[in-house]
């Protein structure tokens, strides 16, 4: 096994959960505001929404997104006017995949954090002369600190790990699609288990890492 | 004692506020100078009215003017979100945010508002107490320090008025008298008119000039302190709460027995200690309880203070007792005594009598 079957896939992994997850702290904050903030009768349908990924198979997702972001689809017909390329089988299409398929992962920290700041230091902020929004970066972002961390921990960690929405919409594509969950499968059904081996215990180790500094860098913010 | 009615000084207010099992319906002017009391039980709508000052709330229908700026009107749909409203707000707890130090808490106002003036940040920090608080982290305050600090951020972002609700109520004994001796220091120095919300008498005669009492989401009386704690009209300023207050001034100190000599409309009152004799007007506190009544002038009594007075009204009070409201000079204040002695005395409205004052509370005023 040379260095490429090993690197790309473990790259391109990283890529896709480190942009999935820079777009659902940007997607997911409004959201998650929202559901925090709101009494509104569509919350729990919402709610219901945000949280399907968990329980749906990843297979039930990806077909739909197949369906959806196919040529022929709503967003993906948009997508090949717009740029002249299809959505499925591309990392763009990945891209969106994973960011619906870890959307939870990514709202409900949030939530709890955003729940458990109520409407007191927003109150106080008003009233020192901050507008809503002055008030939502300069007291409610910097208080949420530690549910930004999970819900980055958590996204990271959920997109890295993905496979079947992956091999959905994205299939098998060196470079483009096969990220290292899809790369593993390959090795083993080509009974390469030493380079299946390696490549599952790089996911492992990457996994560790990056929950062990979640709660890590949660049980200093705690003891400060 | 009438005010002239000037706007420009003025804060009215006019609000009807509905809610599932409470109803706020208030047309009150406050002045804007001073320290002016809303006092009233638990649920009497004193933080409501508070929140709807602040623009934390919204009635359905009210009208706000402040010093002739129009805060809000439903008539022609006025409406200043709350960081468009110039007040700086003291919560009962301190709300502090626990990202920031002390300093960046203090700052936070500072640095959104326009200022005309910069405030004096050195003059507030030193009159809160808080020169060596000033790099702590939040979670290092004791309950004290943190609502110090919540004044002054409060102070600091150089409100038109403060609006304090129950400040001290958090807090225990201790600690109150902890921040009392500041918030006095408020009243005399900086120039910040402040309605202040609290269920305590105590802390209403201390440190106001003007009272408002709120019963069921009304006002039941509003006027200048002094006047308004002798009505006896006012159920809530009756039993152990009724008392009055008197402005008055230290004459001369008595070295040997340690009593400071108070000078008042209605003669001379000893009181225990050395008050500043600089001429200064005090702010005598006198309760009902703490003063009974004599057709003729003890001779031999331990009670030093001892003064003509002429009885105004008499009214019941709670149980077994009365209040009698008494002129001393220009003054008045009010006795608690029993049924059974207006009867055995026979004491009718209109006659001089002597009156006995066991204890005096003197404060600057």
């Amino acid at each position: 096994m040379n260095a490429d079957t090993l690197f790309e896939p473990l790259w391109l992994s990283v890529q896709l959960a480190g942009i999935t997850t820079v777009v659902l702290m940007i997607v997911a904050t409004p959201i998650a505001w929202w559901l925090a903030q709101s009494s509104s009768r569509w919350k729990p349908v919402v709610q219901t929404t945000v949280a399907l990924p968990i329980v749906l198979p990843p297979t039930v997702l990806g077909f739909y997104l197949l369906i959806v972001l196919g040529p022929g689809g709503a967003i993906g017909s948009w997508w090949v006017e717009l740029t002249g390329t299809a959505l499925t089988f591309s990392f763009a299409g990945l891209v969106i995949a994973s960011c619906l398929y870890s959307l939870p992962f990514a709202v409900q920290p949030l939530v709890v954090a955003f729940e458990s700041l109520g409407q007191r230091n927003l109150e106080a902020a008003w009233t020192l002369g901050a507008s809503r929004t002055d008030a939502f970066f300069s007291v409610a972002l910097p208080l949420s600190v530690r549910g930004y961390l999970s819900a980055i921990a958590l996204s990271f960690a959920n997109t890295l790990g993905e496979f079947g929405v992956v091999l959905m919409v994205g299939g098998n594509i060196p470079g483009e699609t096969r990220v290292i969950s899809i790369a593993i499968y390959d090795q083993v059904e080509s009974l390469n288990y030493s380079s299946a081996h390696q490549l599952s215990a790089v996911l492992l180790v990457v996994a560790f890492i990056a929950l062990f500094a979640m709660f890590f860098i949660n049980r200093r913010w705690k003891q400060r | 004692m009438e005010t002239t009615v000037n706007a420009e000084a003025l804060i009215q207010i006019k609000y009807a506020l509905r809610r599932e099992n409470f109803a706020l319906d208030v047309d009150l002017d406050l002045p804007l100078r001073g320290i002016a009391g809303l006092f009233g039980a638990s649920g009497a709508g004193k933080t409501s009215l508070l929140r709807c000052i602040a623009g934390l709330e919204r009635p359905a229908t009210g009208k706000l003017v402040v010093a002739g700026d129009v805060w809000q009107d439903n008539s022609s749909n006025t409406w200043r979100a709350v960081h468009q409203r110039d007040i700086g707000y003291v919560f009962q707890e301190p709300r502090l945010f626990a990202h920031l130090d002390v300093h960046g808490n203090i700052e936070f106002g500072l640095r959104r508002r326009e200022h005309n003036g910069a405030p004096d940040i050195d003059h507030i920090i030193g009159l809160l107490g808080l020169e060596r608080l000033l790099t702590r982290r939040i979670d290092e305050l004791s309950g004290g320090e943190a609502q110090r600090v919540a004044i002054a951020r409060a102070l600091l972002c150089a409100p038109r008025f403060v609006l304090m609700d129950e400040p001290l109520a958090s807090l225990d004994q201790k600690r109150k008298d902890d921040i009392l001796p500041f918030l006095d220091r408020l009243r005399t120095e900086a120039e910040v008119p402040i309605i202040y919300v609290s269920h305590n008498i105590d802390e209403i005669c201390r440190l106001c000039d003007y009272l408002v009492v709120l019963d069921d989401g009304r006002v039941v009386a509003d006027g200048a302190l002094q006047s308004v704690l002798v009505r006896m009209d006012v159920p809530l300023l009756s039993g152990e709460q009724a008392g009055s207050v008197i402005q008055g001034t230290a004459k001369s100190y008595d070295e040997n027995d340690d009593l400071t000599c108070l000078h008042f409309s209605g003669g001379n009152l000893w009181v225990p200690g050395k008050a500043n004799v600089d001429g200064a007007i005090l702010r005598l506190r006198i309760r009902a309880n703490d003063v009974s009544l004599c057709r003729t002038k003890p001779e031999q009594s331990t009670i030093l203070n001892i003064v003509p007075a002429i009885v105004e009204a008499i009214q019941p009070d709670q149980g077994p007792s009365m209040l009698v409201r008494l002129v001393l000079g220009a003054d008045r204040i009010v006795a608690r005594v029993t049924r059974r002695s207006i009867r055995e005395l026979d004491l009718q409205e209109g006659e001089e009598v002597f009156a006995q004052i066991k204890s005096v509370a003197v404060r600057h005023s």
